[in-house]
């Protein structure tokens, strides 16, 4: 059915935006290259499930688990460099990951790898079954994030984001709390990366490019990098505006990039972020609102 | 083989120079990474084909399109980039991605998605030398002397000329040199023509190196040069051509000799890598301060 995957299609595209957020948004380290963790948990479960016979529900924690490991090295990494070529060395992740995909034989090259669909406990899974996991998975990564600004990791994170000095001097170690933002970020990618394998039955190496890693940063931007709920918002909008907009398809990516253009130089904070238009209006509707999220 | 491998790898890299450079400038001033410098790459190739269409003159060719993309990157500066200035790094990284993917599609809206010839006429004729297994052909020798003058007057431009003092004293501390008298609107202005006009140049002689512009043409340089700014140590135009050359030369060397199971494009970026863990600064940069 035509809403079901739409609907799988919001799913997968909110969870990349929340992990993303974890690592742009709570530690504020830029990553242009989510989509090579998204990839490697895709290829891990298709590989695990197709040519080692594991059952999906093993693969799919697995598949998180790999992608974490690629992501915790990124992370030692990160330490080490400054933050612009840290953007442009998740580029190249992205590009070489895709590259490694495409062209290794293992990896299926350029035919791509069947993933066959799951079964639990005798149930084959269908658009619903992974509609229903996707719901759970969103729940969980949400109930998650939002308890992170307030939990001691989140306040540390901030600490790290915005004053990395003092929060240094405070005793807390940069570097340990990037690393982590850049272990469970990319874990939830590669989990989502299973779930995107197991759905779409075939996967191949353009699913991972660039322009994935791209549009996944734009969703969390454009709802507003560090809040708790806005890369949900962006990841909606981003995801049904083809949809949408299907009657001009021709013009699509000339309004994306416009879009993304004014987006940047008029409400860099996000739809939701502090004092974004949005935001003065909720704030003004509820005068006693909570804005100090 | 080899030495025509080697002279191929110095064309590759000269030209991976002169396409990094605009965005090098930029960095080393605005501290953001210009993608949407690739779109200027681009737009200057369109408009000297244009005008090569239209009056028939390499010369008008050249000119107009290098001019009118440094226009283009005046606008692009006074419009989108000065605004946001004191944003963080992130909104004017996605703005510039965003304006890249708008001038692509513009592109492929007005001129067609299909490949353009941009034919020069009858350039410098190719040299053979049999014995030597060696072809010299005639738009590496356009290429290498171009870049050589380009950079030649860059150098000046930078270290021998008034601006030249205001762009490297605005390159250390914009704050510092606004507050001791240097006009850094202008030298900002002054860094966005020069930066879209080197895109520019690139572009065309990249046109005119495989007779073709078409509207993606920008997206192998998009992120290669970063590759190359971030392997030259970020702003450092010595570095960039440094790291140009690396990269060009290694890309010919291993692709094309060694042989290697990744494709060509991806090798600049395992270069980058491997090069960033050994030095995390990049090859000519400064350790970071913090």
């Amino acid at each position: 059915m035509y809403e079901q995957v739409v609907a799988i299609n919001i799913g997968l595209a909110m969870l990349l935006a929340m992990s993303l957020n974890i690592i742009t948004g709570f530690a504020g380290q830029p990553t242009l290259g989510h989509a090579a963790f998204y990839g490697i948990g895709a290829y891990t479960s298709a590989l695990l499930t197709a040519k080692a016979g594991w059952p999906f529900l093993l693969a799919l924690p697995a598949a998180g688990l790999v992608a974490a490991v690629v992501g915790v090295l990124l992370g030692l990494f990160s330490v080490r460099v400054r933050e612009d070529f840290l953007a442009v060395t998740t580029i190249g992740i992205n590009f070489v990951v895709v590259a490694i995909f495409q062209y290794v034989e293992l990896f299926g090259a350029s035919l791509g790898l069947a993933v066959p669909k799951p079964v639990l406990f005798g149930l084959r899974f269908g658009n619903t079954e992974i509609l229903i996991l996707l719901v759970i998975l969103n729940i969980l990564v949400y109930l998650f994030i939002r308890h992170l600004p307030t939990s001691w990791l989140g306040l540390a994170l901030g600490g790290v984001r915005n004053e990395e000095d003092a929060a240094a001097s405070l005793g807390v170690n940069p570097d340990h709390y990037k690393v982590f933002a850049f272990g469970i970020g990319t874990f939830i990618a590669g989990m989502t990366g299973s779930v995107y394998a197991h759905f779409m039955g075939f996967i191949s190496s353009s699913d991972f490019a660039f322009p994935v890693s791209v549009g996944v940063l734009s969703m969390a931007v454009l709802g507003g990098l560090g809040t708790v709920s806005g890369p949900l918002l962006g990841a909606v909008i981003l995801t049904l505006s083809p949809e949408v907009f299907r009657f001009v398809s021709d013009y699509r990516m000339l309004v994306y990039g416009g879009l993304l253009v004014l987006m940047m130089r008029f409400q860099p904070q996000g739809l939701i972020g502090d004092d974004s238009f949005l935001r003065r209006k909720w704030i003004g509707l509820f005068s006693r609102g909570k804005g100090g999220e | 083989m080899l030495v025509q491998q080697i002279i191929n790898g110095i064309v590759v890299g000269s030209v991976y120079a002169l396409t990094a450079m605009g965005a090098t400038l930029v960095y080393g001033i605005m501290r953001i990474l210009d993608i949407s410098n690739a779109g200027a790459y681009a737009i200057g190739a369109y408009v000297a084909f244009f005008f090569l269409l239209q009056t028939g003159s390499p010369l008008v060719a050249l000119v107009t399109g290098v001019a009118l993309t440094a226009v283009f990157g005046f606008l692009v500066q006074k419009f989108l980039y000065a605004p946001l200035m004191n944003k963080s790094p992130n909104v004017s990284l996605i703005a510039g991605i965003g304006l890249f993917i708008f001038l692509q599609d513009f592109l492929r809206l007005v001129a067609g998605p299909q490949a353009r010839e941009l034919n020069f006429g009858t350039l410098l004729p190719s040299i053979q030398f049999p014995s030597l297994q060696l072809t010299l052909y005639g738009t590496w020798f356009l290429i290498l002397a171009a870049t050589a003058l380009l950079l030649l007057i860059l150098w000046l431009l930078l270290n021998r000329s008034p601006i030249g003092l205001a762009w490297r004293a605005t390159a250390q501390d914009l704050e510092t040199a606004k507050a001791m008298g240097i006009n850094t609107n202008r030298v900002v202005a002054f860094n966005f023509i020069l930066g879209y006009g080197f895109a520019a140049v690139a572009g065309i002689l990249v046109g005119i190196l495989y007779n073709s512009v078409y509207p993606t043409m920008g997206d192998v340089p998009a992120y290669k040069m970063l590759a190359v700014i971030v392997l030259g140590g970020l702003g450092n135009p010595l570095g960039t051509v440094l790291a140009a050359l690396v990269i060009g030369m290694a890309e010919t060397l291993i692709g094309g000799y060694v042989g290697f199971f990744l494709p060509r494009d991806a090798i600049a970026f395992v270069v980058l890598i491997l090069i960033l863990l050994w030095r995390p600064q990049g090859l000519l940069g400064r350790r970071r301060s913090s």
